[in-house]
């Protein structure tokens, strides 16, 4: 009987252990947010809201009037990711295919792998690879003094979104039932129209959610489009102009700000606005993913 | 006319397909380019002065081992961190809690927060252990913030190895009279482990060559010495890369270090993946 009620406490014992750490878990991730809300909210104090949205100058440390307008980073961030997708999701999405449709699963065996090395690569690595390796190329064919501008942004955007989004579509298009190719290839559609026709509208789902993790994944980077892309202030025309996004600005300006300034809390501000919009975009990828699985059960 | 139209068929079949080729071998060839290119040029500076003495010369000349030495202990302090928690949380979630609106929610957050950006994290580490805790910018700093981080990541990769385990693995030992913690132990985790391992040990990788996290929460530009407690600055690979490509005040002259720099970071953090991979080979094979 003693032996049975000792085996009851350490049963309890040791739920309430995992639950502890659980709760801790859960409490500490939490705190994330509201910490940096609440370090984010005074810089609304000295500014307006509407100025930080919607005003495109940004420079606290001028002299005459500091300016905390942060649309042409926000403008800037989009630009550099928008690219990064355009370019990313075809080719993504052709590999993908390829692997599930046309390659031979040994193909498929090895390249899977390989293409997890990629997104292996530190991205500080990817940075250093830009100014090194990309800048000279895009200095030349466009004709720039410089190639540290936002389509090389973009384009490192691009090989770091690739692995997320060649194994989600993957697994997506695997996910397709069979009797819909099937179908598709007894009524006479050959394996490229069943692919075009069949597969890709049935695994779409799937595959919004890689281009929305792929996204998430782009807006949030630091180090890449801090090292390659010049970080010019100003609003943004184009892909070759030289851009700043909201996470190079915090990288740049993190370092040197003199803690609780208006502008130290701006920072943080620009910081609750990425965390809020990755966060959005995260949920909608889970949304899509949900639903392919889903659909798979 | 039907065999002409079955003709022009094949050959956009054919076209197509060959597209779908050409995407693969774009981006084969891109990541051969960025490992050859850092392999070459990295490899020619990689000595073992390079490997074991401190930088000389602002940067120009000498070795990185307080890069290394740094990265290496962060690193560790990362996994004291996440490690223990994030199993135990995962362990919590997926076999006592109770699968309610409330844990769907938890887990959704949780899932959400291993997108959050690496530089959100640096801020966070930057309100709560510098200022807050007053640890300053120090190795225990960024060695938490990097902690955190990794956290949602090993409650995920727990869960989902968890998850794999059959249901009638945990009911064949709860038949037998087993409580829950012994049914766990003998049935669950045995046949999760392999997985769980894996999933941190890739999540120490990616935190290991992270650099937003720890650019203001502890890693410096240049030391003279290694870190003696935990209160004290270090030198991190991936920050210092960043120094050497950006902030040098000789960019041209730090190249070929930058380079080395590089080539050890990469092998540094795809070592870590490829013992993740191996060891769980290793443990299924036992298993079986």
């Amino acid at each position: 009987m003693t032996k049975r009620r000792l085996r009851n406490i350490k049963e309890s014992a040791l739920k309430a252990f995992f639950f502890a750490n659980g709760i801790i878990a859960i409490l500490v991730l939490l705190g994330i947010f509201a910490l940096l809300f609440f370090s984010a909210v005074p810089a609304f104090r000295e500014i307006r809201l509407k100025e930080f949205f919607t005003s495109i100058t940004w420079d606290p440390t001028s002299p005459v009037k500091a300016e905390y307008g942060i649309l042409s980073m926000i403008v800037s961030t989009l630009l550099v990711t928008i690219g990064a997708l355009v370019i990313a999701l075809p080719i993504g999405l052709g590999v993908a295919a390829y692997l599930s449709d046309v390659a031979h699963w040994r193909v498929r065996e090895i390249v899977k792998p390989i293409v997890e090395i990629l997104a292996g690569i530190p991205s500080v690595v990817i940075g250093f690879l830009g100014i090194v390796l990309f800048s000279p190329f895009i200095a030349k064919v466009f004709g720039r003094s410089n190639g540290l501008n936002a389509i090389n942004g973009s384009l490192l955007l691009a090989v770091m979104a690739l692995p997320t989004i060649i194994s989600i579509s993957e697994d997506s298009l695997n996910a397709v039932p069979p009797a819909y190719s099937e179908a598709s290839l007894a009524l006479g559609g050959s394996r490229w129209q069943t692919l075009i026709r069949v597969k890709i509208p049935a695994a779409l789902s799937g595959i919004i959610a890689a281009v929305m993790l792929g996204m998430g994944r782009a807006i949030g980077e630091t180090m890449t489009v801090l090292m390659a892309t010049g970080n010019a202030r100003a609003f943004p025309h184009g892909l070759l102009d030289s851009v700043r996004t909201m996470t190079s600005n915090i990288a740049i300006e993190l370092g040197e700000v003199p803690y609780y300034t208006p502008h130290y809390y701006a920072l943080f501000a620009i910081g609750l606005v990425l965390f809020i919009m990755t966060f959005c975009v995260n949920l909608v990828a889970d949304i899509f993913l949900k639903k392919y699985q889903e659909r798979e059960l | 006319m039907r065999h002409r139209l079955m003709k022009k068929k094949n050959v956009i079949q054919f076209f197509g397909f060959f597209a779908l080729r050409g995407c693969l071998y774009l981006v084969l060839a891109v990541l051969l380019l960025f490992l050859y290119d850092i392999g070459k040029k990295g490899g020619g500076a990689v000595s073992w002065e390079f490997l074991t003495k401190a930088p000389r010369k602002g940067m120009t000349e000498g070795g990185i081992f307080p890069a290394i030495f740094g990265t290496f202990l962060v690193t560790l302090i990362t996994a004291i961190m996440a490690i223990p928690l994030g199993t135990f949380a995962a362990i919590y979630l997926n076999e006592y809690a109770r699968q309610t609106r409330l844990t769907r929610l938890i887990r959704l957050s949780i899932r959400n927060l291993s997108g959050v950006p690496s530089i959100v994290y640096g801020l966070f580490g930057v309100i709560l252990f510098v200022n807050i805790f007053k640890f300053g910018t120090s190795l225990l700093s960024a060695g938490l913030t990097l902690g955190l981080m990794t956290l949602p990541w090993t409650i995920t990769a727990g869960e989902e190895a968890l998850k794999t385990v059959p249901n009638s693995y945990r009911e064949g030992a709860l038949a037998l009279g087993a409580t829950k913690w012994q049914s766990i132990r003998t049935n669950v985790l045995p046949y999760a482990l392999p997985g769980m391992l894996t999933g941190t040990v890739l999540g120490l990788a990616r935190a290991a060559g992270e650099t937003a996290p720890i650019m203001f929460t502890g890693a410096a530009f240049s030391l003279p010495f290694l870190p003696k407690s935990l209160k004290d600055q270090f030198m991190a690979l991936p920050y210092h890369l960043y120094v050497m490509a950006t902030q040098h005040h000789d960019i041209l002259k730090a190249r070929p270090l930058a380079y080395g720099t590089a080539l050890v970071l990469i092998v540094f953090v795809l070592g870590i993946n490829m013992a993740a991979i191996i060891l769980r080979y290793r443990l299924r094979r036992k298993r079986r």
